[in-house]
């Protein structure tokens, strides 16, 4: 049974990494979840060597996490990964949210159009990871399957491994190592390192089932429906006619009576109100905890994904944000590494990531207690807020059966510089880069196709001709140590023969001046994972070389 | 002046980037004012809130239609 056949990653011999003496690398992963993977996908792109250990042979079991949002396809297009992601996912924007069998609620992830990316895909964690080692191969990242890291010694300047192989143990030592290896992190317990946070009193079945039906591409949610009464249940479509189905059971479920098939399948049945053939591929009982380690950043070891914080699943903000965590970190690390900036970058990959994993687990946490009310006055309130929902806008708006995963704002983030001048839009310093439809050499282009891996300026001109006397500050700078490409956003059409080193987009609907406030001059510091962090109304050579001084933790004190 | 049914938190000081935000805020202080109650307690903080946010809007007929909706269909 089944609708995916597991491959099975090719075992080597540790026959290089050893000998008399212990070796040194410069980065080493561990884990080949999602998140370990785009952060040696995004590494190599950097050109730094890699070297990635997981203790398995092939990619997750089960469909796991299956929601990946905009802002995660936006980093999987920079990490080369986008197409093959979206084209086998099955996209959608819209949520409906039932009270009994009456819809009270319905979102859009993407209200508007004019964004490259859909506000979701749904699609199995395999097929994603398949992907991403596809990737990291062609890449020349160095997988290493059966590799299993059982002990870690922290140094100040380096990580000791204990690795075992099939063909026994063997030493290694990294100049960092990334710790990628998911929600139980053998890494993080054996070191000792605490996670705080609450643990939910709940638990919930999810059924991947295969079966032909024509529910739209949609995510559907029940508050108390008739056929589970009192409890929530989610519906999702995957590819290969998968569904998946998540069944609120309450914390009194046997969890192992509840994976029997014969107690499933009548759940299934009495929800499908029919006879229609279904195959149960995968069944999973779960309970969760929101919960982050206090710091991320420990020494030369940095925590990433589920290792590093964890949410309640509602909202789709575990995989995502793990991949957000790699998109953070990786261009600071090739900076410190390259000596272009100090280490203390890195304390800000802590400070960014700690930030949106609190605004996660907020949000997470949130859902969580409007969907498995605590107390009977919490239940009480959610029933009113669904009564009124039907009828008043103000009440369909706190309905929250899950706020699903967007990027944080950093505003916080001591590597922004900020507002001199005024602007009206939502891309302050700290905001992930909105997406907008561009011309690019007289064809159909997205904006944020031009943007990654190195620092950009953003700038608004009324020609395809810079202004001459901007024209060569404008251009020098990438000639900076650390460099700042140009792109430029013209408001007319930019003549064919106009031949620029740089990128030349024409703005031609005008969104990408809206969506960013723009008029003639005006100009953005774009960080190389895609985030404002600084902007002017005019070009000042001075001004974008402190911010970006600020941007590479050049000009911050030795305490972030 | 009627009633207001439509989205309408906010907090002064505080931007928002999503539009859930200020709801979302609303609703968890206003579990959070139940945390450790007994029902009973619930109920009598409830009453006290109601007193203090009818005082605030001050105009009955608004009051009226608010309690008019409320009664509906329980």
């Amino acid at each position: 049974m089944g609708t995916y056949i597991y491959p099975t990653y090719a075992y080597r011999a540790p026959d290089d990494l050893r000998g008399a003496v212990v070796q040194r690398r410069p980065l080493v992963i561990v884990g080949a979840g999602p998140v370990g993977l785009a952060a040696a996908i995004d590494a190599r792109l950097q050109g730094l060597e890699v070297l990635l250990f997981d203790e398995d042979d092939s990619v997750s079991s089960g469909s796991r996490a299956v929601c990946y949002a905009k802002r995660t396809l936006e980093i999987l297009d920079r990490l080369g990964v986008g197409d093959t992601v979206v084209d086998q996912g099955v996209c959608w924007n819209v949520g409906r949210t039932f009270s009994r069998e009456e819809e009270v609620y319905q979102f859009n992830l993407v209200p508007e159009a004019g964004y490259k990316r859909p506000g979701m895909i749904n699609l199995q964690q395999y097929y994603l990871e398949e992907a991403l080692v596809a990737r990291a191969l062609a890449l020349g990242a160095d997988l290493r399957w059966k590799y299993k890291v059982t002990g870690v010694l922290a140094q100040d300047t380096f990580a000791r491994l204990t690795v075992e192989t099939p063909d026994g143990p063997f030493e290694l030592e990294a100049d960092w190592l990334i710790v990628a290896d998911g929600a139980r992190s053998p890494i993080r317990q054996a070191l000792g390192l605490e996670v705080e946070g609450r643990v939910f009193k709940d638990r919930f079945l999810i059924a991947d089932v295969v079966m032909k039906a024509d529910f739209p591409a949609e995510r559907w949610f029940w508050f108390d429906p008739a056929f589970h009464p009192g409890q929530s249940v989610l519906l999702h479509k995957q590819r290969d006619n998968v569904w998946r189905i998540d069944f609120q059971l309450g914390w009194d479920a046997d969890p192992l009576e509840e994976k029997k098939p014969e107690r499933v399948l009548p759940r299934l049945q009495a929800m499908l109100g029919d006879e229609r053939p279904f195959e149960l591929e995968w069944i999973s009982i779960y309970t969760f905890q929101c919960r982050r380690m206090k710091e991320f950043r420990h020494g030369r070891l940095l925590f990433v994904g589920d290792a590093a914080h964890q949410v309640s699943p509602f909202g789709a903000r575990g995989a995502n944000s793990g991949i957000q965590d790699a998109d953070d970190l990786i261009w600071k690390l090739k900076l410190v590494l390259s000596g272009l900036a100090p280490e203390r970058l890195l304390d800000t990959y802590n400070q960014d990531r700690t930030y949106a994993a609190d605004e996660n687990l907020l949000n997470s946490t949130r859902s969580t207690d409007f969907i498995t009310p605590k107390s009977p006055m919490s239940k009480t309130f959610r029933d009113a807020t669904l009564a009124l929902a039907k009828h008043h806008a103000f009440a369909r708006k706190l309905v929250n059966s899950g706020r699903l995963s967007v990027p944080s704002y950093l505003t916080q983030s001591s590597l922004n510089t900020p507002d001199l001048d005024d602007f009206e839009d939502d891309q302050v310093p700290g905001a992930p880069l909105c997406d907008a439809p561009v011309v690019g050499k007289g064809e159909a282009a997205w904006l944020l196709d031009y943007f990654g891996h190195g620092f950009q300026l953003l700038v608004f001109t009324d020609e395809a001709e810079l202004p001459v006397a901007l024209n060569a500050p404008l251009l020098a700078m990438a000639g900076w140590p650390v460099p700042v490409q140009l792109v430029q956003v013209c408001a007319a059409p930019v003549p064919a023969a106009s031949e620029h080193a740089q990128a030349v987009l024409f703005d031609a609907q005008g969104l990408v001046a809206q969506r960013y406030d723009a008029t003639t001059g005006t100009c953005y510091l774009i960080r190389p994972d895609q985030h404002v962090v600084a902007r002017w109304r005019h070009f000042d050579e001075g001004l974008v070389q402190a911010a970006l001084a600020r941007a590479t933790a050049q000009s911050l004190k030795e305490n972030v | 002046m009627s009633l207001q049914l439509s989205p309408n938190f906010r907090e002064p000081g505080k931007r928002y980037f999503r539009d859930f935000s200020a709801g979302d805020d609303f609703y968890e202080a206003l579990l959070d004012m139940h945390q450790d109650l007994s029902d009973e307690q619930s109920a009598l903080v409830n009453a006290k809130l109601i007193l203090l946010l009818a005082n605030h809007v001050g105009d009955i007929s608004v009051l009226r239609e608010a309690m008019n909706l409320a009664r509906e269909a329980v």
